[in-house]
């Protein structure tokens, strides 16, 4: 379960301090689906950043499974995100220089897995998004929705608690979209707590849940149809 | 920091990274690295070289691997001939040749001199007494001669004179020191030497970048003897040569035993080495290490600028590493991997070319330096010395700009935010 209470997050802009976030609380449950939405600007991939431990907020606290996320260090929270989140980047963030088996198995060998171990659980993966054929090709070998894959492949292949996806498909046309959301279906139904930004309508309707974000306030929260 | 986890990530991230960015770019840094190695090793090599290329020329042109010379407060070593037999008895002596030397002056132009006011083309020198074959043999006389002929034993009006004493060979003032004008092999010119005067003919001039023979004159010893009445046959000097591989200080040893460090100065090469080119080598090894100093900080700013570059380039996928739980220890150590690769491989090229080629060419076709062969030295000891400086600057600088840009904020990294 994640929770956040109180959430806030201003930057300087010269002598100005604009809040982005004023004052979040929010709670997902374990194996939920929610997606968030709102105009640009709303605040979404901040809330987003600060959920994920990518940033630190201003203010306010957020705990995963009834742990306060504010009292880890930079380190420990470098380890927590190996080994309890998984993130899916807008566009795709992997890394050019390693193959789609290499950038998927790279966070299990960080978490110790043998060379053997890693890239068999890699492989597991990138087969369970459709990516069998694409093990050894690099990041500019594979086209947009292929790299997305990946990454939702690398996001998901340590067992994450949560899985964090920013605007997943906001890159891509609407054949390899679907195919992602799919995929975010499917690992929702095993069980997997996903929370995701999202401008597009159509694919919020995947979540459970729908989190409406306006001027850095949460201003509503429906239950999908 | 060292953990085997960060080690090995480390390692996978770095092996990847050289793998798979352009060749060229990686030429190119290796490249860089090559050069700093030359700039290390050889700048020095050759400073130092230069000194030991005049250091090696008077031990094989003059000194021999042990030399004898008179005591300070005689004027030629008394009883030479038993310390000529004491030489020649010993097995590891190869060849030697036994001098006379005496002061004297040389002058060109007294059969042309009209009168008194005008002036004497005259030059004060040493006058070495040889025996021509014996010389050659130690030596190697003979190939030092650059116009005329060399020496023949029965050469009764016949000298020699140093490329210094011609003045065309000269030019530039010598304090102290005034050569000949006007002189070549065949010109007749008047030796004066311990009371004695006699005309001669110059056969030969000769040039060995040693000071001592190029300032000399030289000829048959017996001739000289007779100049100057040395009836007893007592020498000046007494250099030799040792069979390949005979230690210097055992024979210099062994003389002194046998009594010829009673009436003569018994050293080895080195001993007998002017002190002056003693102060040089060192003063030139400390201009070398100086430049090669310049030459490691030179080295170490290129690898901070092409590492930092790297890294400031990378700044957006050292975040996502960050952001996908990769420890920030293990992406500085791939950094460290990456500048150890570029100074070993730049280096161990730069060891080939060293030791597979440059350094065997120089010694072939020592450098023309007016006062020297200037050849290539690089001991191996100091070059592995200088290498493992070269590896360890590179690392802390290859370091340094990684962690830099690694301590940064992982989203700030990601979203390319300052």
């Amino acid at each position: 379960m994640i929770e956040v209470k109180n959430l806030k997050k201003s930057f300087k802009d010269g002598e100005r301090e604009i809040e982005v976030l004023k004052g979040i609380d929010f709670t997902a449950k374990n194996g939920e689906f929610v997606a968030i939405m709102g105009r640009s600007g709303a605040g979404k991939s901040t809330l987003l950043y600060q959920m994920s431990l990518l940033d630190e907020p201003t203010s306010g606290e957020i705990f995963i499974d009834e742990k306060n996320m504010m009292s880890l260090s930079v380190d420990e929270k470098t380890y927590f995100r190996l080994s309890k989140l998984g993130y899916v980047f807008q566009d795709y963030a992997l890394l050019p220089e390693l193959t789609a088996l290499e950038n998927v198995a790279l966070p299990l060998l960080m978490q110790g897995a043998s060379e053997k171990k890693a890239y068999e659980k890699a492989t597991e993966h990138l087969i369970l998004v459709g990516l069998e054929n694409r093990l050894n090709n690099l990041s500019s070998q594979l086209s947009g929705g292929e790299q997305q894959r990946v990454s939702i492949a690398r996001a998901i292949a340590h067992e994450p608690k949560i899985l964090f996806a920013d605007e997943p498909t906001a890159n891509l046309d609407n054949e390899s979209s679907r195919a992602i959301m799919d995929i975010f279906k499917k690992l929702h139904a095993e069980g997997q707590t996903i929370i995701m930004v999202t401008h597009e309508l159509e694919y919020s309707k995947f979540a459970e849940r729908i989190v409406h974000l306006d001027d850095g306030k949460i201003v509503s929260i429906e239950k999908s149809k | 920091m060292f953990s085997t986890l960060n080690i090995r990530i480390g390692f996978f991230l770095a092996k990847r990274q050289i793998k798979r960015t352009s060749i060229w770019t990686t030429t190119l840094i290796i490249f860089v690295m090559f050069f700093t190695f030359i700039n290390l090793v050889v700048i020095s090599g050759i400073l130092v070289g230069l000194i030991q290329g005049a250091v090696d020329a008077v031990h094989v042109k003059y000194t021999g691997d042990v030399f004898i010379s008179n005591l300070s407060n005689e004027k030629y070593i008394e009883n030479s001939s038993q310390v000529i037999d004491i030489v020649k008895s010993l097995p590891e002596v190869d060849s030697y040749s036994a001098r006379y030397v005496e002061p004297g002056v040389l002058e060109a132009n007294y059969k042309t001199r009209t009168n008194d006011k005008e002036k004497r083309n005259t030059a004060a020198t040493s006058i070495m007494g040889i025996d021509p074959i014996a010389e050659n043999n130690l030596t190697n006389f003979s190939k030092y001669v650059i116009e005329g002929q060399y020496l023949s034993p029965g050469d009764y009006d016949q000298i020699l004179i140093g490329a210094f004493l011609d003045k065309k060979y000269m030019d530039v003032d010598y304090p102290g020191f005034t050569p000949l004008e006007n002189v070549q092999p065949g010109t007749k010119v008047r030796i004066s030497v311990g009371g004695s005067t006699r005309e001669v003919t110059i056969k030969g001039i000769i040039k060995a970048k040693v000071d001592q023979l190029d300032m000399g004159a030289f000829m048959v010893d017996t001739q000289l003897r007779s100049m100057i009445g040395r009836n007893d046959n007592n020498v000046d000097e007494i250099a030799i040569k040792l069979k390949p591989g005979t230690n210097p200080t055992l024979i210099r040893d062994i003389l002194k035993q046998n009594g010829v460090g009673d009436v003569a100065k018994v050293q080895t090469f080195d001993e007998a080495m002017p002190k002056m080119i003693k102060d040089m080598i060192k003063t030139f090894g400390l201009l070398g290490n100086i430049l090669s100093s310049i030459g490691l900080v030179v080295a170490s700013i290129t690898v901070f600028i092409v590492i930092f570059i790297n890294a400031i380039t990378r700044r957006k996928f050292i975040g996502i590493l960050k952001g996908i739980g990769i420890n920030q220890y293990a992406i500085e150590i791939s950094y460290i991997f990456q500048s150890s690769f570029y100074a070993f491989c730049g280096s161990a090229i730069g060891l080939v070319f060293l030791y597979g080629f440059l350094q065997p060419f120089v010694t072939a076709h020592p450098i023309n330096f007016v006062f020297a062969d200037g050849i290539l030295v690089a001991p191996l000891g100091e070059t592995l010395f200088r290498v493992s400086l070269l590896v360890i600057t590179t690392i802390i600088a290859g370091f340094i700009p990684a962690r830099l840009v690694v301590r940064k904020n992982t989203l700030d990294s990601i979203l390319g935010r300052n």
